[in-house]
């Protein structure tokens, strides 16, 4: 394999509903967006593409990738459909990756959407949790933010997290979108808001929960040689890990935990891994791309991390599959401040810092704030990853207060159902 | 040939839901032939008041939501018969749901553990407020005397 680079990136604003733009327009919107910023980068140079995007349900439309396809004008250049739950983006990407590095492709297009104000909120809820069990979840509950109520609760009892230390998650990223124009929903919240919002499955509220939303983002992927003939100050894809686990949360073992190198056995002498408090899956991947990448401990080893936060529990219990505290600190670690930008102000005190690295997470807002167009969301990440490698913040945003100083090394984290598929891909400044 | 033709039109409308752009509204719906296939003795289990799981003989693994073969060596599974008695591993109470699901909120679901088997089973929990449930209580399983032979033929109540 050989080393593959991003080189430019492209998203459209996410919102809750967009009916001015089908999902063609709004890929060709962030296409046009990322060619524009590197001249000399055309259409002719793209070889292919990987088209992502989650449920056909949404649109009622199938084959809905070939249609993009024609519609940036790529026909009949290779092009595929990648699909996994809520880490179908990170999927693409991974597979944009796999196209170039294998020497398939010289730049390969990877873009993904999803439309989903074309159904009222509960029946998107009811497409979504068709991605559980039809056998023995779906029926029963059919709620996909039930399910990981039940994982933070379960979280809560072995790990004392609390309601406060979750509603934190909410006002940090809900704060970074301030700065970022491109995200749904910024807001300057208190934990006060948070946990008096409407109690969707106990103990997450509304404003523990992303919204559903219409948008579009695109990365392209390309080999050294193009990287140098187009003469673009590129980003490095430096390290790739997938995991999984069983569809059914029942299922998942209560086992040992696999260790990451900073780790010790006797850390977790007494835990049940991962049960349905982690996620086996995304340690899973950390460990395949740390390994890739030469990361020993991630949280000095990274300067930032874009993860997956669906909901302010899975952000905290990701913390902990990606290494950046243990098995039971993700709460501790928020009190702390660690995933907090240390120039803005969230009205928040914190304390224990000394335990842990700041490791900025969801600079962008993350999937809370910029919401959470399935298909577009991996990409999405990708994207302002790439920008704070690149520096290019204040030109993308118009705004350079989410730019952190020099950054090297970033993380992006897409994760489905609940951790049935997980991808972490490593960027690196060049 | 005939350069009048006419295409026959209907008195039927068309629900505009917006104008510029211009929506339209309709209803979609589809009848499913769902076959539990391989799962289908559990939900036969489930009209005789049985809660069955899987036994994997050679990793002497029980599954308490059954799956014809075995996670860990893939070898057949068998039937097995779970006990009616298990405990909360965790829970939640929905306030929302999927749209199918709305009229029946607010409801509370917990994942079962039972003594002697390695994984648990999704459920609902009745009979209990949302605060007087707790991880660890002791729950019984009850069934529905019509079975509809869907997964929620079978409930839990405080034991
Ligand atoms: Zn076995």
């Amino acid at each position: 394999m050989r080393p593959v680079y991003m080189i430019t990136g492209g998203i459209t604003k996410f919102t809750k509903a967009n009916p001015e733009k089908d999902f063609r327009l709004m890929v060709k919107e962030a296409f046009d967006y990322a060619l524009a910023d590197v001249p000399g980068l055309g259409r002719e140079d793209i070889d292919g593409s990987v088209c992502s995007y989650f449920s056909d349900h949404f649109t009622r439309q199938l084959k809905a990738g070939a249609m993009v396809q024609d519609y940036l004008g790529l026909c009949p250049k290779p092009s595929r459909r990648v699909e996994g739950g809520g880490a179908t983006g990170g999927l693409g990407f991974q597979s944009a990756w796999e196209a170039v590095a294998s020497g398939r492709m010289e730049c390969c297009l990877a873009m993904g959407f999803e439309t989903m104000s074309r159904v009222n909120t509960w029946k998107g809820n009811e497409f979504i949790a068709l991605a559980s069990d039809t056998n023995f979840d779906y029926p029963v509950g059919g709620f996909y933010t039930g399910y990981y109520a039940m994982m933070v609760r379960r979280h809560m009892h072995e790990f004392g997290t609390t309601v406060e230390q979750m509603a934190k998650v909410a006002v940090k990223n809900h704060a970074n979108a301030l700065h970022n124009p491109y995200a749904q929903s910024p807001a300057r919240l208190s934990v006060g808001d948070v946990r008096s919002s409407p109690m969707v499955s106990t103990p997450l509220t509304i404003l523990d929960c992303c919204q559903m939303s219409d948008g579009a983002a695109v990365a392209i992927l390309a080999s050294e040689e193009t990287v140098k003939r187009l003469g673009v100050r590129p980003v490095r894809v430096s390290g790739l890990g997938c995991g999984t686990d069983a569809m059914r949360m029942a299922d998942r073992p209560h086992g040992k935990v696999p260790l990451l190198p900073h780790e010790d056995e006797a850390d977790y002498a007494q835990l049940k891994y991962p049960g349905v408090h982690s996620f086996r899956g995304g340690r899973s991947a950390a460990a395949q791309a740390y390994a890739m990448a030469g990361i020993r401990n991630p949280a000095q080893d990274l300067d930032f991390v874009e993860l997956h936060d669906a909901y302010t529990s899975s952000e905290i219990q990701t913390y902990e599959d990606l290494g950046l505290c243990r098995y039971g600190e993700g709460g501790a670690f928020v009190d702390a401040g660690a995933p907090f930008l240390a120039n803005l102000d969230y009205g928040l005190d914190f304390s224990g810092m000394e335990r842990f690295a700041r490791i900025p997470v969801n600079p962008s807002g993350g999937l809370l704030a910029c919401g959470h167009p399935v298909g577009a969301t991996g990409l999405m990440q990708a994207v302002f990853a790439f920008w704070q490698l690149q520096g290019s913040i204040q030109k993308h945003l118009g705004d350079g207060t989410l730019q952190l100083p020099e950054p090297r090394r970033g993380l992006i984290h897409s994760h489905a159902g609940t951790g049935t598929y997980i991808t972490v891909s490593i960027l690196e400044a060049e | 040939m005939n350069k009048n033709a006419k295409l026959p039109e209907t008195e039927e409308g068309t629900v505009l839901f917006n104008v510029d752009p211009i929506m339209l509204k309709y209803h979609y719906e589809i009848d499913y032939l769902h076959s539990y296939a391989q799962d289908s003795p559990f939900f036969a289990g489930l009209a005789q008041k049985k809660l069955l799981g899987s036994h994997c003989p050679a990793c002497e693994t029980t599954y308490a939501t059954p799956r014809s073969h075995c996670m860990d060596c893939g070898g057949a599974t068998h039937w097995t018969e779970l006990p009616q008695c298990g405990r909360v591993h965790t829970f939640t109470t929905c306030h929302f749901g999927g749209e199918a699901f709305l009229k029946e909120t607010p409801f509370t679901l917990i994942l079962v553990e039972f003594d002697g088997a390695e994984t648990l089973f999704l459920s609902r929990l009745l009979g209990a407020d949302p605060d007087e449930v707790r991880i660890g209580m002791e729950v019984q399983a009850r069934f529905v005397r019509n079975s509809k032979f869907l997964a929620t033929d079978v409930y839990f109540v405080p034991a």
